[in-house]
């Protein structure tokens, strides 16, 4: 036992002081913040008031254009040339000239600037042109917006679970967002590190240590203690980089006071706002009222979600998954002799992951608890990936149950195999292995 | 006393044997030369001792005890193929390979210390094994085997790739290891580089045991009577005591090689040749393990 320990010892000093390790664990974090935090931002560094000239030929606009906080018009009188030499001596962003047009053909309104005008600038005049235009053809046929706005309808789900535990509030988008988050995280992890196991046994046989090693402890304790020697290494990353984040967006947060989005909740709330398009100028005020009761709900939803089990659930699939897998990914690298020949191994192995990944995504998403789901979270090739995506749907504690024992007796399983492949291909040199060939060192007496 | 005991041992693979009946003993406290051409089954013997496989059959013995898992901290063992972790530092490694073998951190520590102020590579234990020559990771894999001071060092082809000077270092080292009481097993196709070192010998050919015991007593059991002599004069050779194998004469000197017959002695041969020629060399032809390993092998085939 104090071998094995020495051997995860090993392992994971030597990974955990690598360069790409310290800079990959450091620099996702970064990234993820300045992902986050940059757009806000850029988008507060531009927030910067705006004032254009307006020439009104027309009398339309007269008194109908509002100062807004950050957008300030000025009335011009006099001809187009004055209009533009006055406009060249201040620093306003630009000079909007409106020709005498009639409400029926508003043609030839144009802006005149000394930089190009920016698309959000041009889009804002153009939004109140419209509206007043818009204004005066309603008065013209006799309506008027209030009315209209009276008849508009804007409709959004409330859903709410009904369970043993009472009415609870539900965001799908939460929901499916926690299990997505979970699933690929471990999808993720399970491949980064399963390769790792093997590319560790094809170094260990590619520089001969491992005859060396295996006078010293057994081939079973050299796999084992790699492979728990990695997890631990996928799991200081992984703990890292949730710490790293918080600090990294909480930091950039306080010290540009700018408000970033640093739960997935708010940032879905987010995007569903801007899903729902409302039109900036009517809608401003409405938009905002709504984005907050989205935001909330989706916190609450988010705090409704069953955390404990949640991440519980997590770390359990995450490992029997890993170990699922790595044990598997350990027997190839033990099979061949370099990376090159991996890819005909490789391929079986793969194949469940990403078919229970693409699933995860687009079936079990839409339908958690239909039959496809119920057998892919059985199953323990692709439950580590498909039951993280129902966890948070709520999955009745027997299935839970049932998938969880599968995947130990699955893991014992693959250990079993792999271990077997192990002892006898640690020595096999210049042999091209094929599967026949692996069938056969399983019952090996060594 | 014997310190490891092969008893009928046999091994076979998926297609071929590769042990077949093999038993020998090997004293404490010597060198033993396990010799045999390549792929005779020298190395599967080796893991079997250091068990790296089981044997299918035959049991083997170390120190008296049936082999177990607890002798493993009692062997060292240098493969064949070296090899050493590439990214790993020459003082860590050494430290972690002593460790898997049961040595305490501080004792390792102490001996790794002793050893390479000894091989004097101070400088390199914060090196990368990649960092080093070929040579010189030779050096930190021997230190690595022997750093556990086992009873047993089981060496695999040991001077391959090692130069010269560095070979003789390694020569004296398993020299002092043996005068300080451990068993050296030298496993080699080459048998002339370790005739000189060897104490005992097992020679092994296609997966059986061809002949093994004191190197003396084998050449002894070998020698044919046969003396070379090199002197001045002209050798005619008359006596039906001795029979001239063969003779060169070269403007006044000769070399012959003569086989004593009649249980006659070396000093019969001398008083005999003294009165006729002069002698300058007188050497007794004594044959190598190579011949006798051919010879061996040739009885066997014909038997």
């Amino acid at each position: 036992m104090s071998k094995i320990w020495l051997i995860i010892q090993r392992e994971y000093l030597t990974r955990v002081r690598k360069k790409s390790f310290i800079i990959m664990t450091l620099l996702t974090p970064i990234l993820l913040a300045a992902f986050m935090v940059l757009p806000a931002w850029l988008v507060s560094m531009s927030d910067e008031t705006e004032t254009v000239m307006v020439l009104d030929e027309s009398g339309l606009f007269a008194d109908k254009l509002e100062n807004k906080k950050d957008l300030t018009y000025i009335p011009l009188q006099g001809s187009l040339e004055q209009a533009k030499f006055v406009y060249q001596e201040t620093d306003n962003t630009a000079l909007l000239y409106i020709p005498k047009i009639t409400v029926d053909n508003p043609e030839g309104i144009t802006i005149y600037s000394k930089k190009n005008t920016s698309y959000q600038t041009q889009v804002r005049l153009e939004n109140a042109l419209e509206k007043e235009i818009e204004n005066q053809r309603f008065m013209a046929s006799g309506l008027d917006r209030e009315t209209l706005e009276r008849i508009e309808a804007d409709i959004s789900l409330a859903t709410i679970n009904l369970s043993d535990q009472g009415e609870k509030d539900n965001n799908v988008w939460v929901t499916s967002g926690a299990g997505i988050a979970g699933a690929f995280i471990i999808y993720f992890f399970i491949f980064l590190y399963g390769v790792q196991i093997m590319r560790g046994i094809i170094e260990e046989k590619t520089n001969r240590i491992v005859e060396v090693m295996i006078s010293s402890v057994k081939p079973f304790q050299l796999m084992m203690g790699k492979i728990i020697g990695i997890a631990a290494v996928g799991l200081t990353q992984f703990l890292l980089w949730v710490i790293l984040s918080t600090v990294v967006v909480t930091g950039v947060q306080s010290a540009f006071g700018v408000e970033a989005a640093p739960t997935p909740a708010q940032q879905l709330a987010a995007g569903r706002a801007a899903a729902t398009g409302e039109d900036e100028e009517t809608g401003e005020a409405t938009k905002d009222s709504e984005g907050a009761e989205v935001v909330a709900s989706a916190i609450n939803a988010f705090n409704n979600l069953n955390l404990p089990l949640i991440i519980g659930c997590f770390l359990f699939y995450f490992l029997g998954g890993y170990l699922l897998y790595g044990s598997l990914f350990g027997a190839i690298g033990a099979a061949v002799d370099n990376e090159t020949d991996t890819q005909q191994f490789m391929f079986p192995i793969t194949i469940p992951l990403i078919i229970s990944f693409i699933m995860s995504y687009s079936l079990v998403l839409k339908n958690p608890d239909g039959p496809v789901s119920f057998w892919m979270s059985i199953i323990p090739f692709t439950s580590p990936i498909v039951m993280m995506v129902r966890i948070p749907f709520g999955v009745p504690a027997w299935e839970l149950l049932l998938s969880m024992a599968l995947l130990i007796a699955g893991f014992v399983f693959t250990t079993w195999i792999a271990a077997r492949i192990y002892r006898v291909g640690i020595l096999m040199y210049g042999k091209k292995v094929n599967y026949k060939e692996l069938s056969k060192w399983l019952f090996y007496r060594v | 006393m014997i310190i490891l005991k092969i008893e009928d041992v046999t091994k076979t693979y998926a297609n071929h044997t590769a042990l077949d009946h093999v038993s020998f003993e090997i004293p404490a406290g010597c060198i033993f030369g396990l010799l045999g051409p390549n792929g005779a089954g020298k190395t599967s013997l080796i893991r079997i001792i250091t068990q790296i496989t089981g044997a299918d059959s035959g049991e083997i013995y170390f120190k008296g005890e049936r082999l177990k898992p607890d002798h493993i901290k009692d062997i060292g063992y240098l493969p064949e193929e070296r090899g050493l972790y590439k990214k790993m530092k020459v003082g860590e490694q050494l430290l972690y390979l002593a460790q898997l073998k049961g040595l305490s951190k501080s004792e390792a520590k102490a001996r790794i210390k002793a050893w390479i102020d000894r091989f004097e590579i101070r400088d390199w234990i914060d090196k990368n094994i990649e960092d080093l020559s070929k040579g010189m990771q030779q050096k930190v894999q021997f230190i690595a085997t022997v750093l556990h001071e086992p009873s047993l060092i089981i060496l695999d082809e040991p001077f391959s790739g090692f130069d010269p000077i560095n070979a003789n270092l390694i020569k004296d080292e398993i020299l002092r290891l043996r005068d300080n009481g451990a068993t050296i097993i030298f496993s080699t196709h080459r048998m002339e580089s370790v005739e000189e070192l060897c104490d005992n010998i097992a020679l092994i050919n296609r997966s059986r045991k061809v002949l093994d015991g004191p190197v003396q007593e084998i050449k002894d059991a070998y020698k044919t009577d046969t003396y070379q002599i090199i002197g001045n004069g002209q050798l005619m050779i008359t006596s039906p005591d001795f029979q001239v194998l063969e003779q060169h004469d070269n403007h006044g000197t000769f070399r012959a090689d003569v086989k004593l017959l009649n249980n006659t002695t070396p000093n019969d041969l001398l008083r005999y040749l003294i009165q006729r020629v002069e002698v300058h060399s007188f050497i007794e032809l004594v044959p190598s393990i190579n011949d006798i390993f051919i010879r061996k092998v040739k009885e066997t085939h014909h038997v």
